[in-house]
């Protein structure tokens, strides 16, 4: 298992011991709730057969894997058990992990914090359907930067949803950093197109600019985006730099068919998945990271502005597979 | 591959046991894999795909065929109507008081809907039953979350109760039910603030609430796309409060909802509402019908239906119909039709949809309309006489048009070739009509609208 090793140094090089209870503590009631059935799975058997693999099989689509993923990675697993007679259920279920976790890596890159510029303001677009933690995670990684030492600016270009402009400017105020917003209804482009350009004039390191929430059916609005992203990239070259989609740890096989629409009209660079506080494992993520290569960049962990992680691929697998709590 | 209708995986199977008169373990094995396939697709539960396909299938043993059906469409009439029967329910309305205030209570996670739809609600009883609605703001948690419910009062034009985020929420809602009370008001509705289910004080400020206002209603908001934990979250709010109904949010786009199913199979307790958009007029009530229709992946066609109507010129597409039937289609009439298709497409998200309808990117749309114009300005370069019998078209007509056009030969050759490939369909469509069978290679989900015709790569 060569690469394995090789792949899992890759992943699990930074700051190991920080932060890790926090993350152990959010994921924890995921983590128990998977870890736990397959444990009592592989107590109960003492070597596997076709009831293992069943119950596999609903492990994983439980966790909104999705089925054709499912199916393709305890495929896999079976073949490799067959050919190198593994019958041995604890070792069938490191044999899973490994094929989910190079399955991953083999997709495209890895990459956590948002990537600066080294020039000039990096822009950060926020997108994704209604409801998902779009403001929520804008303040928490508009947290994370500050306490970086980077000056940070929010952009209010939801200006549909009523609530929305205070909401942010609520966190701007709690944060102690500027933002700049439009009048209700305004044209969210001439928005962005404001914030980026304050940002040039006012040495910010960072913009973030939020969108309102928007169904990746609605064509007109998918096409605002596109006027977005153009009317940024007039005023910074090549903004937006970063462009996160933001999915709720809830989202069902639909995420993937959010996904795809959003890249086609914004060039994904990543994924914040949120509310992995929750009971739900959001497994949707793999099947996304599988069908469009996109990586998932942070993890969303409450709603406050420190509940914010880097999303570190081996602890989700291995919380969600192996590990024993 | 992800969602193909159900019908459509279902087809494959058909050919391999055509002909056959009954429902058998057997013949039914393949299809209610591609069921069960569909269902977690879907997003139902997989527990209750379990179930649900172990009761299908005792119910479909050994059952007739319908004369009038295939096996696999026989099959797929069993699972609709069970899915329809599992979904319905006869206690949807809202259960109003006489004489005193109803007050509901909306619950659920963070991010499901519950401040939108209590501005849809508040909209609905207004305009609708001519209710006079009070809204109370107990989300004091979220950061402007009262902002938000009171410019949605202010837009429908109801009261609202706002005491600001330094207020215990059980007291907004006690002082919010004393207004009520003395003021008159037919219903309260209660906003809350999203919660995790595991979030036990949270859990605990619902039941408070709940104990001290009294709700007739308590209704669960649940997302469309929600995935398999749906039902965990539900459970657990039915244990802690009581739910008396649930409403499905963001219907409108095109996530198939088997939570819908897993909630209604699991807990019992009925869905309500649909919420279609994010306007206050954006609520529907719940059509059981419809639901089963979108979690088999046979497309909301009802919705489509509607929808479509609104949009197109009916007696338009009457008239071309006709003409197309009853085979005096000419070039005018195709100019005329794909007009329609064409405002169809701009509905975006309607052609979703349909089962097995390639997604239309805004390019897509883009150049379809174009070829459109590009149409029209040909067709208009021709002579009634021509446009009436394209039989016509020898090459200096065609020289002709071309020049009177600003196109090339090419263009007009693209005019005419297209309207040959929509004659030939006619042809099969009355065909269809005559012998109620379906061609070979079917007429694809557009079929009796013209074949989408206006669409390039399709
Ligand atoms: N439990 C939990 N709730 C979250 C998380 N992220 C966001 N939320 C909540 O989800 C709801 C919707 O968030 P919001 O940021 O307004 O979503 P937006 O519509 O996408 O901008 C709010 O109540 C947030 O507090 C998270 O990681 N965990
Ligand atoms: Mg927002």
């Amino acid at each position: 298992m060569g690469l394995i090793a090789f792949l899992k140094e890759k992943f699990s090089k930074k700051n190991k011991d920080t932060k890790v209870d926090k993350y152990q503590e959010g994921l924890s009631k995921s983590r128990k709730n998977f870890s736990s059935k397959l444990n009592s799975l592989s107590e109960r058997y003492k070597t596997v057969n076709q009831d293992y693999f069943d119950e596999l099989e609903q492990i994983l689509i439980e966790s909104d894997a999705g089925i054709s993923f499912t199916l393709n990675v305890i495929e896999d697993v079976l073949n490799q058990s067959k050919r190198d007679h593994i019958t041995d259920p604890k070792q069938i279920n490191e044999i899973l992990v490994d094929k989910m976790f190079v399955g991953y890596a083999e997709k495209g890159d890895i990459q956590n914090d948002v990537v600066f510029r080294e020039n000039g303001p990096t822009v950060l677009l926020v997108v994704g359907v209604n409801g998902v933690g779009k403001t929520t995670t804008i303040a928490k990684l508009a947290y994370r930067y500050i306490n970086q030492g980077k000056k940070v600016l929010l952009v209010a270009a939801d200006t549909f949803r009523a609530g929305a402009v205070e909401q942010l400017t609520t966190w701007a105020e709690r944060l102690k950093i500027d933002i700049v917003t439009g009048k209700p209804e305004s044209d969210p482009a001439s928005v962005a197109f404001d914030g980026v350009k304050k940002a040039k004039e006012n040495n910010i390191d960072l913009v973030i600019v939020d969108t309102a929430g928007r169904l990746q059916t609605k064509n007109n609005l998918m096409l605002e985006l596109g006027k977005i992203k153009r009317v940024m990239g007039k005023e910074i070259e090549g903004a937006p730099h970063e462009t996160f989609l933001i999915v709720d740890a809830t989202t069902g096989q639909n995420g993937v068919v959010q996904a795809k629409a959003f890249k086609e009209v914004t060039d994904l660079t990543g994924i914040v998945i949120t509310k992995m506080d929750g009971t739900s494992k959001g497994g949707i993520i793999l099947a996304i990271r599988d069908e469009l290569g996109v990586p998932v960049r942070f993890i969303g962990l409450g709603e406050k502005m420190d509940d914010l992680e880097e999303f570190d691929l081996d602890k989700y697998l291995y919380g969600l597979c192996v590990e024993n709590n | 591959m992800a969602f193909e209708s159900l019908t459509e995986r279902l087809s494959g199977i058909f050919k391999k046991i055509r002909g056959q008169a009954r429902l058998t373990e057997s013949n039914m094995e393949d299809m209610l894999k591609e069921i069960r396939v569909a269902l977690l697709e879907a997003d139902v539960n997989y527990k209750v795909v379990k179930e649900f396909t172990t009761n299908v299938k005792e119910k479909a043993l050994g059952q007739d065929v319908l004369s009038k059906l295939n096996p696999s469409q026989m099959l797929v009439k069993i699972v609709h109507d069970e899915l329809i029967e599992l979904l319905g329910s006869d206690d949807s309305e809202i259960k109003y008081q006489t004489g005193r205030p109803t007050i509901i209570m909306l619950v659920g996670l963070q991010g499901s809907g519950k401040t939108t739809t209590a501005g849809k609600l508040a909209y609905l009883l207004k305009n609708k039953l001519k209710k006079k609605v009070l809204l109370a703001a107990c989300d004091v948690y979220r950061p402007a979350a009262i902002d938000q419910l009171d410019q949605l009062a202010k837009s429908v034009g109801v009261d609202i109760v706002n005491m600001g985020t330094k207020v215990n929420p059980v007291d907004i809602a006690k002082a919010a039910k004393k207004k009520a009370y003395d003021e008159d008001y037919h219903v309260l509705i209660i906003d809350t603030a999203g919660r995790l289910q595991i979030d036990e004080a949270l859990m605990d400020e619902l039941n408070n609430i709940k104990r001290d206002v009294e709700p007739q209603e308590i209704l669960l908001l649940v997302d469309a796309a929600a995935g398999q934990d749906a039902v965990n979250v539900a459970n657990a709010f039915n244990d802690k409060i009581s739910l008396t109904g649930c409403i499905m949010s963001k219907l409108d786009g095109d996530a198939r909802g088997g939570a819908a199913l897993s909630i209604r199979h699991m807990t019992g307790v009925p869905i309500k509402f649909t919420g279609v958009g994010e306007k206050v007029t954006d609520l529907d009530i719940f059509h059981p019908d419809r639901m089963a229709d979108r979690i088999l992946g046979m497309g909301d066609v009802m919705t489509l239906v509607e929808k479509a109507q609104q949009e197109l010129d009916e007696k338009e597409v009457k008239h071309s119909m006709n003409k197309m039937m009853s085979g005096s289609f000419d070039l005018n009439d195709m100019l005329a039709q794909m007009k329609q298709v064409n405002k169809l497409g701009s509905l975006g998200g309607l052609l979703k949809l349909i089962p097995g309808m390639p997604k239309i990117t805004p390019e897509q749309q883009e150049m379809a309309e174009r070829e459109m114009r590009n149409f029209e300005v040909i067709i208009n370069s021709m002579t009634k006489e021509e446009r009436k019998h394209p039989e016509l078209f020898k090459y200096s007509r065609k020289q002709r048009v071309a020049n009177g056009s600003g196109k090339t030969m090419q263009d007009v050759n693209k005019v005419l070739k297209k309207y040959e490939q929509m004659k030939e369909m006619m042809k099969k469509m009355e065909q269809y009509r005559k012998t109620g069978k379906m061609p070979p290679g079917g007429l694809g989900g557009m079929g009796g609208m013209g074949g989408l015709g206006g669409f390039p790569g399709m």
